[in-house]
């Protein structure tokens, strides 16, 4: 028995529209780079780094904060791109993954991850590498099972996860402190 | 997302003013459930009024011995704060089982507890949800539901609460301080989430005009006997099915005095039953004691197909968290 | 032809006495880290969606909510009002597109009728497409999707595979790589009745996703004058070249298809999504660049591992030699294609028995049509068998590696042919030895850790070793440098680097000398990479041309090197030659001196720009006599938790069968890859359909759970020694699959001895096993 179904019957009363809100000018420096631009107040950092400043580095998983590709360094501090939305974010600092290393010598990090092979499609891993930069920050990861916990907000398909652990360690080991390192 | 307007409040009345009364304006902080919200057309505001600059970031030693933590300050910063790691342990345990860490470093201590379900129909607008569209039905009940509530539900919602810091703060019997255009107010936390009845749509007391400022731990902690079990289908960055914060203090010779047992994963809103805690006032701590508080509290359970089977698991995670509350030294899961 | 390894061994010899200052030559066999590894850890590799063009502009596709009925009516005008919202197409105002099958079937389309996006009002599938917003910007497309006006009719629907079991059929065997089960040998049942010890039960596997990091996408810039270059997320740039000439009725020469990095894929981009088809239409239309990617949430709605229910009956006898074998599956396909899997054919493979009897067939459901999915048919299929040796190993109180060991197959009982290679024995001696298998003690929950109950389980793997007709190109240019190219990909396999590799060891230069490249139609033609068979193709086609272009050069040295050159041997010339700093340099055996010459010289001297070999190798006619598989041993190790039934897996290890290694550690990584599958598998996937509304609703990656980092423990992965010169002239075998397989078994084995509770339903969660 056929019954006709309405998209719309199950969704609240959508708001009217506002016409044309208005663009929300920010200030961003980016690796290093002030950017002064107006943003839509529906976009978020992601969308923002990748589609508009043609940062790619930084990567689009899931879009909704459960898989860490996004993971970017607000002021030093690890957060997903995908649920910031970069009005709020005027007048921050952050550093994408395009903004490691130093010239041509890579982060300690990204070596790491480059010496243990801690990757292998390599989509995961610009948000693996900048959230093991925000978590050596963080210093609250003293073991081995610290680490792969506080790694957790980073999915890895391909499975590469005992490497990324072993890159994270390594780096630790080597005391390697990743505030001086970044900008 | 939808068009909205952006707007930033310097200061708690601004922000008050912006928002005047009814959902068309929301106010957002860290983002992790708003920003994800909107887009997955579930919320629609017309205006989003960003908090960030207000000064709500402190965490301060109240006179009376409590600690009053402001409702911006970021679950990270709540959980390795010195004064609350040591004197309420049992928070930190929580709000760092939760989430990620890139999701602790900006989601705040009021965005967690006006976090919403997680229940996969809510978040789908092609089903039938209550919650989301008042009237429509609820699809979770013979649907997917393995992480439905077995306590408090209606037939109108069964969806559960997410946060694991509320837990902690209902087993603390916490405050939260919230202002409005009438002033401000303390709601007791356990007034403050409301169970479904005929009315899902709304998910605490807040009125639509006011703004959470501040939550307040009363002075005692428990920090000497605490636990915070939370089992889920994997080993991190996943919600409870069950979580249980229990807190025991005991008198000299060694009874319980003060018993609390809170769940998550289980209802609309944590769970308590002071009825079923207050029976163990007086008693030496034992398992059958604590066998005993989990099956009083979950008499009234009732399952889902998908999700019956957290009746049992709930006891038996109550009663591993008092055996570790009560364990010398023994950690968290 | 001649043959590289030997050739390879022969220059080994020669190097080891020469000087000692020359760097260290690149082998296969080397564990180097990967060529492209600065590229992804610096965010500069780009992916699909990652390409720009001036005038991009953005598509959205929102999804049908019912599973099936039709789209009555389409409002568009909302959406329409909004500036920068350029078009909605739909399936009322679609362009003309072609009518047949045919035109819409790819390399990898299996019987049935191809999904053609926005064609007509029918739905077939929750979440099918019903339109495409064109605007501005993303968040605009998207936004303007959610305002459109659409009305259903909706029909009955069925999505659940234990419903339709009494409909299931044979399928088709159009699709390519499926072998129906053989014809039975013996009499099973009668067999199995007679047998001293039997077990017989029912297994099941759920519906799983593939769920790569990257979600699909692409974009399509046109060129202006016909042309369009396609960026798309795929197997196999030229499948999807050759699926858009048909439907846009193309010439070869009026698509390029480039794919430099995909952000893994396991079988999902193998076919052309729907996102590719509609994203062609709308820049052929606006003559503008388009991009169009599809959410996490449309990830659930492709195609996937198709959900199986299982019969598995063995009967031995008392000494556990197997005298019957009874494998039968019934998996999911849609209503519109016949998916086929091989999901029952191992057990005759591995196992031989007298008496077997094999089937297999689908049931359409309402659902889209599933497809290949990493091991495809031997995960699910390998998950009941090795499940099922457990019990019997149970039912005759022996050691389940004893009765692998003990039912091991000398010869493929299926094909009756010999395997040109089989290290299993190898493969179970020294995992065991490895994980310490000797210490286990047999009875359920007689071994434990505080609350937690420990449990060691072992299962078998195996996966085919193939080799098809492959191409590449290699090109010596005038500063010494090789570019060798293919139009293979690289989706985290480490295809760069290992023929990079394979083209260093043979013409003996640096590894920053050589470049590969991938991923584009213009480069020599590739198969899709899939089935584990790239290195084994396109890495025996790398190798021969760069043993060609060797030969090549060794000629011209001879005949244009001048009077250092020119009376060698030329055997002797490709043993000591090495190409390092634009100059080809030959160690001198009787001084000890060196002869060089710079290639920009020696090109010039016999006027050629460059030194170009193209090479295509085909698998040769003898491997039709032979069956060729990688096998594997695996061993795991489970906590369970004894109150709360949480089960964590604290240690794995993979014994791998997989001949000659190109790169150890690359080929380490895809097996630990492929360990997790497993734990995920065993542990937490599962699409959970509501049934009532036929769609899958734990459509996102907090609730359709795969392993996270805490998850994983330890990982121990072992290449047993192993050779083969059938496979390939490389006697190389792909390692993408076979590290899947079983694992989810020695989970659920393992699972078994800690607890005593038998779970035959994936995932093994942790209410199947508390209660």
């Amino acid at each position: 028995m056929a019954h006709v179904i309405d998209t719309e019957s199950r969704t609240l009363d959508p708001s009217p529209d506002p016409d044309s809100p208005p663009a929300v000018p920010v200030v961003l420096t980016i690796n290093g780079e002030q950017h002064a631009l107006d943003v839509e107040p529906w976009t978020t950092l992601l969308d923002l780094l990748r589609e508009r400043l043609h940062l790619t580095g930084t990567k689009k998983g899931c879009d909704h904060g459960q898989c860490g590709a996004c993971t970017v360094l607000v002021d030093g501090t690890r957060i997903n791109a995908c649920l910031a939305l970069a009005a709020v974010y005027d007048g921050a600092r952050i550093t994408t993954v395009e903004g490691l290393a130093q010239q041509d010598t890579l982060h300690p990090v990204q070596q790491a991850f480059v010496d243990h092979d801690a990757f292998q499609c390599g989509y995961c891993t610009p948000g693996q590498i900048c959230s093991a930069v925000g978590l050596l920050a963080e210093g609250h990861a003293h073991t081995r099972d610290e680490i792969r916990e506080q790694m957790s907000g980073n999915l890895c398909r391909c499975g590469a996860y005992v490497n990324i652990v072993d890159a994270v360690e390594a780096v630790q080991r080597a005391g390697s402190n990743a505030e001086e390192d970044e900008r | 997302m939808n068009r909205f307007s952006y707007a930033r409040a310097a200061d708690v009345a601004q922000a008050l003013e912006l928002r005047g009364a009814g959902p068309a304006a929301q106010f957002v902080a860290g983002g992790t459930n708003l920003v994800d919200l909107i887009r997955e057309h579930v919320a629609r505001p017309t205006r989003v009024i960003d908090i960030t600059r207000l000064p709500l970031r402190e965490i301060e030693a109240m006179p009376a011995g409590g600690v009053r933590v402001g409702a911006l300050v970021t679950n990270s910063a709540l959980a390795y704060d010195e004064r609350i790691a040591s004197r309420y342990p049992l928070v930190a345990a929580a709000v760092l089982s939760g989430a990620s860490a890139q999701i602790r470093n900006v989601a705040t201590v009021g965005g967690n507890l006006l976090q919403r379900t997680r229940c996969v129909y809510f978040y789908d607008t092609a089903t039938a949800c209550n919650k989301r569209a008042p009237g429509s039905g609820c699809a979770a009940l013979d649907g997917v539901n393995r992480m439905h509530a077995i306590l408090g539900a209606s037939e109108h919602c069964i969806a559960t609460h997410p946060s694991d810091m509320c837990v902690a703060l209902a087993a603390l019997d916490a405050e939260v301080c919230v202002e409005g255009p009438n002033g401000a107010r303390s709601i007791a936390f356990d007034a403050f989430h409301r169970l479904p009845g005929d009315t899902p749509h709304r998910d605490t007391t807040l009125g639509d005009d006011e703004l959470v400022t501040a939550i307040v731990l009363p002075p005692e902690g428990f920090a000497a006997h605490h636990a915070y079990v939370k089992v889920r289908d994997r080993q991190s960055y996943a919600f409870a099915l069950v979580s249980v914060a229990a807190c025991v203090a005991l008198d000299q010779r060694g009874a319980m005095r003060d018993v609390r047992c809170a769940l998550g994963g289980v209802a609309h809103k944590p769970w308590r039953d002071r009825r079923a805690e207050s029976t163990l006032v007086g008693r030496r701590p034992s398992r059958d004691a604590f066998a005993e508080l989990a099956d009083a509290i979950v008499r009234d359970a009732r399952g889902r197909p998908g999700n019956a089977f957290k009746i049992e698991l709930a006891t038996r995670a109550i009663v591993r968290a008092f055996e570790q509350a009560l364990a010398p030294k023994e950690n968290e899961q | 032809m001649s043959r590289p390894a030997a050739s390879m061994e022969s220059a080994d010899a020669a190097a080891t006495s020469a000087a000692k200052e020359a760097p260290r030559r690149v082998r296969v066999g080397d564990a180097l880290p990967r060529v492209d590894g600065r590229a992804k850890v610096t965010g500069a590799a780009r992916y699909a969606a990652e390409f720009d063009a001036p005038g991009l502009v953005y598509g959205f596709a929102p999804g049908s909510p019912i599973a099936a009925g039709r789209v009555v009516s389409i409002d568009a005008s909302a959406a329409l009002e909004l500036p920068g919202v350029l078009h909605v197409l739909t399936h009322e105002n679609r362009p003309e597109m072609p009518l047949a099958d045919r035109a819409w079937k790819d390399q990898v389309a299996p019987g049935g009728m191809p999904f053609r996006p926005l064609w007509d009002d029918r739905i077939w599938f929750s979440g099918q497409p019903v339109a495409l917003v064109i605007a501005e910007t993303p968040e605009l497309a998207r936004h303007a999707a959610s305002l459109l006006k659409i009305r259903y009719e909706h029909t009955p629907h069925q999505t659940e595979l234990g419903q339709v079991l009494h409909t299931a059929y044979p399928p088709s065997t159009e699709k390519g790589g499926f072998d129906p089960p053989p014809p039975p040998r013996g009499d099973a049942y009668r067999a199995l009745r007679r047998a001293a010890v039997s077990v017989d039960a029912f297994y099941s596997t759920p519906t799983e996703f593939h769920q790569p990091m990257e979600m699909h996408g692409c974009t399509v810039v046109p060129s202006g004058d016909g042309s369009y270059t396609v960026y798309e997320k795929t197997q196999g740039v030229m499948n999807t070249h050759r699926f858009l000439t048909q439907v846009f009725g193309l010439a070869p020469a009026q698509v390029r298809v480039v794919s430099p990095f995909v952000g893994g894929a396991f079988g999902s981009a193998l076919r052309p999504q729907y996102d590719l088809v509609l994203a062609m239409l709308a820049a052929r239309d606006m003559k503008r660049p388009v991009r169009v990617t599809l959410t996490r949430q449309q990830m659930f709605t492709l195609g996937h591992r198709p959900a199986t229910v299982q019969h598995v009956a063995l009967g031995a006898r008392a000494d556990g030699r197997l005298d019957a074998i009874v494998h039968e599956a019934v998996s999911a396909t849609s209503q519109f294609e016949d998916f086929a899997d091989v999901v029952v054919n191992w057990a005759g493979q591995l196992y031989d028995a007298p008496n077997v009897q094999l089937g297999y067939k689908v049931a359409k459901l309402d659902i889209y049509t599933p497809c290949d999915m990493r091991a495809p048919g031997a995960t699910q299929g390998v998950f009941a068998l090795e499940c099922a040796m457990d019990e019997l190993a149970v039912a005759l109180q022996m050691d389940p590696l004893e009765l692998r060991i003990r039912n091991y197959a000398e010869r493929d009982a299926n094909h009756d042919l010999p395997f040109s290679s089989n290290a299993l024995l190898d493969c179970y001696a020294q995992g065991a030895e490895r994980f310490g298998w000797g210490a286990r003690q047999p009875t359920p929950r007689s071994m434990r850790d505080g609350r937690e109950l420990v449990g060691w389980g072992m299962a078998t793997g195996v996966w085919d070793a193939m080799q098809t007709k492959s191409s590449a190109r290699a090109v010596l240019d005038a500063d010494g440098r090789l570019t060798v190219s293919s139009a293979t990909a690289d989706i985290g396999t480490g295809t760069y680097t290992v023929m990079t590799q394979i083209a260093a060891d043979v013409l003996n230069l640096p590894l920053d000398d050589v470049t590969f490249s991938l991923g584009d139609t213009s480069l020599p033609p590739a198969p899709l990479e899939g089935g584990s068979w790239t290195v084994s193709s396109v890495g025996s086609a790398v190798a021969a041309a760069c043993v060609e272009l060797r030969s090549r050069l060794a000629e011209l040295l001879q005949t244009h090197g001048g009077v250092a050159f020119a009376n060698r041997d030329t055997e002797a010339l490709i043993a000591s030659m090495s190409i390092r700093d634009g100059c080809v340099r030959l160690r001198d055996h009787d001084d000890g001196g060196t002869a060089t010459i710079a290639v920009a010289d020696l090109l010039k001297s016999a006027r050629l720009p460059q030194l170009e070999v193209q090479a295509t190798v085909s698998p040769e006619e003898r491997q039709k006599q032979y069956s060729m598989a990688t096998h594997s041993a695996v061993f795991a190790e489970v906590r369970v938790d004894e109150a709360l039934g949480q089960i964590r897996v604290t240690r794995v290890v993979s014994a791998i069968g997989a001949g000659r290694i190109v790169n150890p550690k690359t080929a380490a990584n895809q097996i630990a890859g492929g360990v997790v599958w497993g734990i995920g598998m065993a542990l937490h996937e599962e699409a959970q359909f509501d049934h009532a509304l036929g769609r899958v609703m734990n459509h996102n990656l907090s609730e359709y759970q795969m392993p996270v980092n805490r998850d994983v423990a330890a990982i121990d992965v072992l290449f047993v020694d192993e050779h083969d010169d059938v496979v390939n002239p490389l006697g190389v075998k792909g390692v993408g699959e076979i590290g899947v397989v079983g694992v989810a078994a020695a989970i659920a084995n393992a699972v078994y001895h800690a607890t005593g509770k038998r779970v035959r339903d994936l995932p093994v969660t942790l209410d199947k096993v508390f209660a």
